[in-house]
This record gives structure tokens, C-alpha cells and sequence, in this order.
């Protein structure tokens, strides 16, 4: 596991390569590789040459920082004023923002240079990233496999060494599961930590911008870039005061909930529990606990999902912004075709799904009772924490899976995140690090920790770095320094 | 068999915050389309809404001038609606906990009309049909609204509209909002319906949208209540319907039934967390509040003198109270303000909206001045008002326009020597007078006033006319 941002930030201000040249050779690499994987659908050519010239003059005025001259691939859901930015959906055709996201804003006054905007499922609502309009993105360890989602672009770009880091969103999983699945970390942090003011919203009580990496301790400092209070964004915190990263994990307590390892199988479970006892001899003490509503975590991020998204996807009627049908009478036809051209068969599933559930004489069974069991499993969570300091579990139940099984079944693929939802229902951070194979596929440790343990979290996962859990999945044709 | 009137209403106010609720564009009214409005109020992908203090400060300065409980603890919900001046497809608005509830508003007569809440919500944008296509200006999307919502204790048309003016009077005074119905920073949505009289039991009702003046309201409410009167005469029943009232026919007419009615599909808005206000904010915006209006007519009728008809007159207008009782501070009469005002000043200012601004060309020091002039005998109440006329068109204080001559006044020897010859000269009417006709005397006060062009003390004339009636 490298240190890449480190490493280059290293290789940047001690002149062995200029910020225009580290640019160049990501750049050249996007286009040899990317008709193959798919990770990128927009690449900013000219906006991404001007800013690694402005961070070469920043190095040169000696204001760089660790993250100055550094190239970053964004997922197509976070804004960045006047380069496209699409959900890839066909609604949003086009649309080039008026205004930044917050994390972009703090990247780019770090000197951040950005590439482009990688692949996703369409408005985040997946876990293959096969929804995505522009074509799914191909698993640089295995073609015929899926990259996960619906971060999955932006894991396949940092898997095959064509961005050092990027940055996903993690509504249910959507930064985790994909990390698990291309080898990479993921980190979803606290909810409220980083400013969504600028991520085009899934559903608002759940989503989180988080950094995809290529190890934990550039998780570490994506996640330090980025994080705290927004005035722009009202749900925002600061949360725990920064610290370094202490791989030492002696006196540790790591809860295990037998729920997460109920009718796990073969590799995944193997890779898993040989970790735990990694930290169990490395002085963790591993404490058994137990979450009982986890069966529910599925169903209550369904409905709230799909309700917050029925309402956050209601604004696309082509009026404003995006495409707009041809050949209407009315303007009511008009927004009819509009949307029903424009968004994919998954995204209208989710909004009449999420319609449903708030109409009028269902609210109370659907709706409510979710966000009274989303109340329980926050309250279990809490109990859980009292007992030990972090929660340890495998990413997903599966390894990144064939092409095309998500759309021939979705109930199926829903699966692949009932270990990442829990997290966002109760807000808490999570985060995936890689931690053995199953098949020559990668599997996904994940830990989790209460709000605001996000550094207690970074370091208890920096062990597995540190400790050499983590293999490297050798990806080949990315840049290499 | 006979009816009786019920009414409950709906009244949206744009508060006079300088910005927006969710984003800090202005609020002014007009401007050219489209430039009034950010990612957040035009709906972008991804932006977000920051919740204004002050609009909250308003609402709940509304919520304690309508004698509301305060709910402490307060959250925002999406109304998921699609209409294109709604940026959104969602308005945020207040359900389940409103800011304010549970409060009244006293008519004159005393009786008290129940509030049922208050609650903060994002106004819209507006559809401008132009050139046969229909464009969307959001310079006022996003502009904060409250919603008043009385409960049906409005027992006339009458009473319906007093409410309303009411109400207006209140928010101006609070500086809530300024209240220009035509504006559209008031509208009023009546709820109308008719029970046999002795009744306990409501009847089906209608809702009457975007009533712009307190008039048209209660003749639309008039038309309203007498077509359901008519309804349930032939023995039909009334349909729940919203119905639109049009100002040139005098007529209201279905717009939608009930069964079209939309699901607002009510949740939480994820993106801002509950409003919590503490006991002591709440506390320091109740005794920051104003005095209200009728208390302040009260006031003014009961300690300062003035006729019910000057009071309700000029407690109409805000800006002319305190204009009026800044020139009460200075040492004016009360009575003689209240009158130039009410009088001379209102019907320089003619319009409304000149009343309401209230912006003169003198200082109310300047005019205790005039006042003070006049209350000291120095100029009588002719002069005085033709003084405030040329301070009306010309500013700048009363000593400017007032001439040597029209100070000097007239003393008392001067006085006399006047009198004694308006005796001697009126020989009839001193004759009549003393034969008991009280009023053959005013013939007399007529030549004083002649005799010193407008400028002598009647009431002293009067005493020393008498004197020397009495010496004969």
C-alpha cells in the first residue's frame, strides 16, 4: 500500500517533477486507459493545465501544502463551476454549474489540480455503477467484473493509477463498497463532517463526500482538506480536533457484532477474521456485541432514501437546466417527457418508490416507521460504543460481482450493501480498507466508529496499512513514478 | 331559514427582511427578472438552504404582537408540489411544529379572534405571460413569507374585514412587513362557510384565493356566504371547493374541487436542522415590541383626548404616530397636532402610500415649533394652518414664513380699542344680545376679526366685549 499523495507531494517540492509535467502523464495516461475502464466521463484538458500551472507558481512562491499540484478525479455529482457536471443522467446534459461545491472550493485553494469527473451510477442510485448513462466502468483488477458503486469510476481511477486520489459519495455505501471492490480505501466520514453544499443531492439525511485512496493515511489527509464547518451548509460540523494517525492499536477495543458474520461465506469471511486476529496479536482486545436491528438497515435506507430522492429529484422538469424534450403541447407534457426520457429505469423505480411512501395514508407505515427503526439502530449503535471504541466488519458480503447481475436482478445486488447502510442511517463514520483476496478479487475490512471518532477510525484502519494487511492488487498501465 | 355567517383566514405576509430566507439575495420588490436570485434560490443541483435569523426574528415578533405562544423548539418540512415558479418542485414550510401558535387578535368592539399558528415558509417565483409565451422571474422566490392561520371565529363579512386591516396595522407597526396588498406582500385566502343559525355543527366550506384588497374581500366574502345561503335554501348541498373571486363581476367561481386536491406529501427538510430558540431571545423580543394599535388608539382616546375619529385616523398610519408623538415630546398640544395632522398634513400627503411613508420637508421639532406658536396664542389656527400648507410645499421651519406682523399678534390695549368700537358700532346686536339671543354676539367677533386681519385672541376678545357690555 503506497503513500501516493505523499509521495508525490514529496516528488513535486523537491523538484523532481513539476506540477504541469505530474498533470501531463495523468493525463496521457486517461487517454490510453480510459476507452478500456471507463472510470472518467468528463476530462478537463485545459481547466486541469491551468490549475497545475497556478500550483507550480504556488510551489515556487513556496505556498504549496501537501495537496498542492496534486491531480484529483471528482465524481460527476459534485459541483464545479462552469465544467460539466452530470450525475450521468441524461437530464443533466450539459449542465455546467453556475457555482463550486465547498470541497472543491477548499481542494482547489490548496492547489489542487482536478482531471475530470469519473463514472457513477445514475444520481448515485446503485451499486454497480451500471446505471450510469454514459456506459458502466470496467474493474481494473478483473474486465468482466463490476467496480461497485456508485462511486465506481472514482475507485477504478484511483485502482488504476490514473488520479492519485478521488473523491466518491457514500449514501449507502457508495464509497466503501466500491473501494472493497477495486482494492482501494474508502472513507465515508461523520455525517455533517464535510459540507455537502455543492453535492448534488441523493438523499440529503444520508449522503456524505468522501475520499476514494490508495491508502489510509491519504484518506487521512483528503479527509483533513476537506472536513468542517460550512456556512453554507447548515447540517455541517467540526467535528474532532485533527490529529495524526497512531497505527498503535494496543488496549484497542474492537467490537464484533455476530449479525455482520451471520451466513457469511467462504473468502470474504476467511479474509476478514484473519485480520481481526492480526489486531487481536498486535494488543486489540476483541469484544463480541451485537446489533440486533441490522436486518432492518436495508429496508429503513430504502425508504428514506427513495423519499428524501423523490423530493430532491423533483426540480429536473427541464425548465431550468439540462435537457429538455422536444415535441411537447403543454408545459405539463413537456416536464412529463422530459423526465421520463431523462431518467434512467432505476431512478424512476426510486422516485415512485419514494412518492409512495410519502403519500397520504401510507406516510405512517412506511415512512415513519422507518425513521422510528432509524432511531433504533442509532440508539443500538450507541450502545455498542459504550462497550468498545471502534466496529469491526467486512465491507460487503460479496466481491465484486459479473457484469449485468444488477440489472437482471436488483433485489440481489441491494445486498452487496447491507454492511455500508448502517453507517449512514446512524451517520456514523465508516471506512473500507482492503484486506485480502477471494478468487483474485479484492475484499473490504470495514471499521467503524461513533460520530466524531473519525480520526479513532483512520487510525485503527492505518494499522492494517501499517501491519501489511492490505496486499497490493497490482494493477498495471496507470502512472508510475 | 336563517344562516349564520363562519369564516376563518389564511393570510400569507412577506416579511421586510433586507434578504432572502434560505440565501442572501435582496428582497426588494421589481427589479429587472432573474437578477435578484443565486444557486439557492433558483433551485441549482446541490445548493443549499441557510436558514436567515432575522426572518425567524420576524415571525416570532409577529407570532407575540398576535399574543402567540412560542414553540421552542420548531422545525422545517418539504411541501413537495411541481408548478414551474417553484424552483424546486418542494416549498419549505413549517407542518407539524410551526413557530408560533395558540394566540388572538382584538377586534375594537373586544372581541377576540384565535390564531391558530404561524408559520415561516419561501414564497415563489412569479409567471409573467408576455409577447403570447410565459416567462419565470425569481426575483421573489425565496422571499420569507409567514402564514397567520385564525381560527373560524370571524362571525361577518364585517368582522372579516376589520380583521384583516387588523392585522395589517399590526405587522406595519411591528415592522414585520409593510403589508401592500396590491404588492402581493399581503394575500388573504377566506375560508368561507354557512350554518343554520343555533347550529353547533360547521357546514362544508369554500376557500376564496388571493383576496388583494380588505374591500374586495368582504364583498367576495357577501357573494360567497350568500350563494351558499342559496344552496342550502333549494336544499342542495355545498361542495368543498377553492374558488376565485373576480373583481369586475362581483362573482365567485369554482377553480378546483376537492376531489382534485393535491398531496403535499409533507417530511422533514433533511437540510435544516430544528430551529431552537432560548426562553431569554424570546423574552427580549416580547419587551422590545411596540406599542399596537389599539392600544395605542385606546391611548390616545382615553389619555391624550382626541376624538375616536382623529384617533382611529391617524393610528392608521405608523410613521405619523411617531411623528406625532415626537412633536409631543418637544412640548406640543396633542389635540392641535392630532388635527394638522390629521387635517392639513394627511390632505397634503392624499395618497395612501404618501400617508404611510409619511416623509415631510420639516423635522416634527420644526412642527412642535408651529404647533407650540399657535398653543401660546402667538398665531391663531388660520394662520397656523396656512403656515404648515407653505412648511408642506416649501420645508424648512415656521419662523421662515411667519412675518413680523403675523407674530406680533395683537396686545391688549389694541385689543380693547377694537372691542369698544365693535360695541359701538353693533348697536343691534348688543340690543339682541341683551334681550337673550346668546347668539346676536358673534356678529361682533366678526368685526374684531376683520378689524385685526385674523390675528386677535377671540376668546380674550370675547371676555373684554363682554366687560364692556356689562359696564353699560
Amino acid at each position: 500500500m503506497r503513500d501516493t499523495i505523499f509521495e508525490l507531494s514529496r516528488a513535486l517540492r523537491t523538484k523532481k517533477i513539476s506540477s504541469v509535467e505530474l498533470c501531463e502523464l495523468y493525463l496521457k495516461a486517461i487517454e490510453r486507459e480510459n476507452p478500456k475502464l471507463n472510470a472518467y466521463v468528463h476530462v478537463f484538458y485545459d481547466s486541469a493545465r491551468r490549475d497545475a500551472e497556478r500550483a507550480d507558481r504556488l510551489i515556487k512562491e513556496g505556498k504549496g501544502g501537501l495537496l498542492t499540484g496534486i491531480p484529483v478525479a471528482v465524481k460527476d455529482n459534485i459541483c464545479t463551476e462552469g465544467e460539466l457536471t452530470t450525475c450521468c443522467s441524461a437530464i443533466l446534459k450539459g449542465y455546467k454549474p453556475p457555482y463550486s461545491a465547498t470541497v472543491w472550493e477548499r481542494l482547489r485553494a490548496q492547489g489542487a489540480v482536478m482531471l475530470g469527473k469519473t463514472n457513477m451510477d445514475e444520481f448515485a442510485m446503485g451499486s454497480s455503477s451500471e446505471s450510469s448513462v454514459y456506459g458502466a466502468p470496467k474493474n481494473p483488477i478483473d474486465a468482466t467484473r463490476v467496480t461497485g458503486g456508485s462511486s465506481g469510476g472514482s475507485a477504478a481511477a484511483v485502482c488504476a493509477r490514473l488520479a492519485p486520489y478521488a473523491l466518491g459519495s457514500d449514501t449507502g455505501g457508495s464509497v466503501r463498497q466500491p473501494a472493497a471492490f477495486c482494492g482501494t480505501v474508502g472513507f465515508k466520514p461523520t455525517y455533517g463532517e464535510v459540507s455537502r453544499y455543492g453535492l448534488i443531492a441523493y438523499a440529503s439525511s444520508l449522503d456524505q463526500i468522501g475520499p476514494l485512496t490508495s491508502s489510509v493515511k491519504d484518506a487521512a489527509a483528503v479527509f483533513s482538506a476537506i472536513r468542517g464547518k460550512d456556512e453554507r451548509d447548515m447540517t455541517s460540523f467540526d467535528g474532532e480536533k485533527e490529529r495524526e494517525l497512531d497505527p498503535d492499536v494496543k488496549g484497542l477495543k474492537i467490537g464484533i457484532a455476530e449479525q455482520f458474520f451471520e451466513g457469511l461465506e467462504g473468502g470474504v469471511k476467511a479474509c476478514v477474521e484473519s485480520a481481526a486476529k492480526r489486531y487481536e496479536s498486535a494488543g486489540a482486545e476483541l469484544i463480541k456485541v451485537s446489533l440486533p436491528s441490522l436486518g432492518y438497515t436495508l429496508p429503513v435506507y430504502y425508504i428514506i432514501a427513495c423519499a428524501e430522492a423523490s423530493s430532491n429529484l423533483g426540480r429536473y422538469d427541464g425548465i431550468r437546466y439540462g435537457f429538455r424534450a422536444e415535441n411537447y403541447s403543454s408545459v405539463e407534457d413537456m416536464i412529463i417527457k422530459t423526465r421520463t426520457l431523462g431518467f434512467g429505469k432505476e431512478v424512476q423505480r426510486r422516485i415512485m418508490l419514494g412518492t409512495y411512501v410519502l403519500s397520504s395514508g401510507y406516510f405512517d407505515a412506511y415512512y415513519k416507521k422507518a425513521c422510528a427503526l432509524r432511531e433504533r439502530i442509532k440508539s443500538e449503535f450507541s450502545q455498542i460504543f459504550q462497550k468498545c471504541d471502534v466496529l469491526l466488519t467486512p465491507s460487503s458480503p460479496i466481491t465484486a460481482f459479473p457484469a449485468g447481475l444488477e440489472r437482471l436482478n436488483p433485489a440481489e445486488a441491494y445486498l452487496a450493501d447491507i454492511y455500508t447502510v448502517s453507517a449512514n442511517a446512524a451517520g456514523l463514520p465508516a471506512i473500507s480498507v482492503p484486506c485480502g483476496s477471494d478468487g483474485g478479487l479484492p475484499v473490504g475490512l470495514q471499521i467503524m466508529g461513533e460520530r466524531f471518532s473519525d480520526y479513532k477510525v483512520l487510525s485503527a484502519a492505518y494499522f492494517a496499512q501499517v501491519d501489511g494487511i492490505c496486499p497490493d492488487y497490482g494493477v498495471k498501465g496507470g502512472v508510475e513514478l | 331559514m336563517k344562516y349564520s355567517f363562519v369564516c376563518g383566514i389564511e393570510t400569507h405576509v412577506e416579511l421586510a427582511t433586507a434578504t432572502k430566507v434560505f440565501c442572501g439575495c435582496s428582497t426588494a420588490f421589481g427589479g429587472k427578472p432573474n437578477t435578484r436570485c443565486c444557486p439557492v434560490c433558483t433551485g441549482q443541483p446541490g445548493a443549499l438552504p441557510v436558514l436567515n435569523k432575522r426572518a425567524v426574528e420576524f415571525a416570532v415578533r409577529a407570532g407575540l404582537a398576535l399574543n402567540c405562544k412560542i414553540n421552542y423548539l420548531s422545525a422545517f418540512d418539504r411541501k413537495n408540489y411541481s408548478y414551474p415558479d417553484l424552483p424546486k418542485a418542494y416549498q419549505i414550510s413549517q407542518y407539524a411544529l410551526p413557530l408560533c401558535r395558540d394566540g388572538w387578535l382584538e377586534l375594537e368592539s373586544g372581541k377576540r379572534i384565535g390564531i391558530e399558528r404561524i408559520h415561516l415558509e419561501e414564497d415563489a417565483g412569479k409567471l409573467v405571460h408576455e409577447r403570447g409565451s410565459t416567462f419565470i422571474d425569481y426575483n421573489r422566490g425565496g422571499v420569507p413569507l409567514i402564514e397567520i392561520v385564525s381560527k373560524p371565529d370571524l362571525a361577518s363579512p364585517d368582522e372579516a374585514r376589520e380583521y384583516i386591516e387588523k392585522l395589517q396595522l399590526i405587522m406595519r407597526y411591528t415592522g414585520v412587513s409593510d403589508c401592500k396588498m396590491q404588492e402581493g406582500s399581503m394575500r388573504c385566502d377566506v375560508n368561507i362557510s354557512a350554518r343554520p343559525e343555533g347550529s353547533e355543527l360547521l357546514g362544508t366550506r369554500t376557500e376564496i384565493k388571493n383576496m388583494n384588497s380588505p374591500a374586495f374581500a368582504e364583498r367576495a366574502m357577501n357573494f360567497e356566504f350568500g350563494r351558499q345561503c342559496e344552496l342550502l335554501e333549494r336544499g342542495e348541498r355545498v361542495e368543498q371547493a377553492t374558488m376565485r373571486y373576480d373583481e369586475n363581476t362581483g362573482e365567485t367561481t369554482v377553480m378546483r374541487t376537492k376531489e382534485d386536491a393535491d398531496d403535499y406529501r409533507y417530511f422533514p427538510e433533511p437540510d435544516i436542522p430544528p430551529v431552537v430558540l432560548e426562553r431569554e431571545y424570546v423574552e427580549g423580543l416580547k419587551e422590545g415590541l411596540c406599542e399596537l394599535p389599539l392600544a395605542k388608539m385606546r391611548r390616545y382616546i382615553q389619555v391624550l383626548a382626541l376624538s375616536e375619529q382623529t384617533a382611529r385616523l391617524i393610528t392608521k398610519y405608523p410613521k405619523a404616530c411617531e411623528f406625532f408623538e415626537s412633536a409631543l415630546k418637544c412640548g406640543a398640544g396633542a389635540k392641535r397636532c392630532a388635527n394638522l395632522i390629521t387635517g392639513t398634513v394627511f390632505a397634503f400627503l392624499e395618497s395612501e402610500e404618501n400617508k404611510e411613508k409619511f416623509s415631510l420637508k420639516f423635522s416634527a421639532d420644526e412642527f412642535a415649533e408651529l404647533a407650540m406658536l399657535a398653543d401660546g396664542g402667538k398665531i391663531n389656527d388660520t394662520v397656523a394652518r396656512a403656515t404648515l400648507q407653505k412648511m408642506l410645499s416649501g420645508g424648512g421651519s415656521a419662523k421662515t414664513y411667519l412675518s413680523g406682523e403675523d407674530m406680533r399678534g395683537v396686545d391688549e390695549g389694541e385689543l380693547e380699542e377694537v372691542c369698544r368700537r365693535a360695541v359701538g358700532q353693533n348697536p343691534q346686536a348688543v340690543a339682541d344680545y341683551l334681550a337673550g339671543k346668546q347668539k346676536a354676539i358673534s356678529a361682533l367677533f366678526g368685526y374684531v376679526k376683520r378689524a385685526t386681519a385674523g390675528k386677535a385672541d377671540i376668546r380674550l376678545a370675547e371676555q373684554i366685549i363682554l366687560k364692556i357690555i356689562g359696564e353699560k
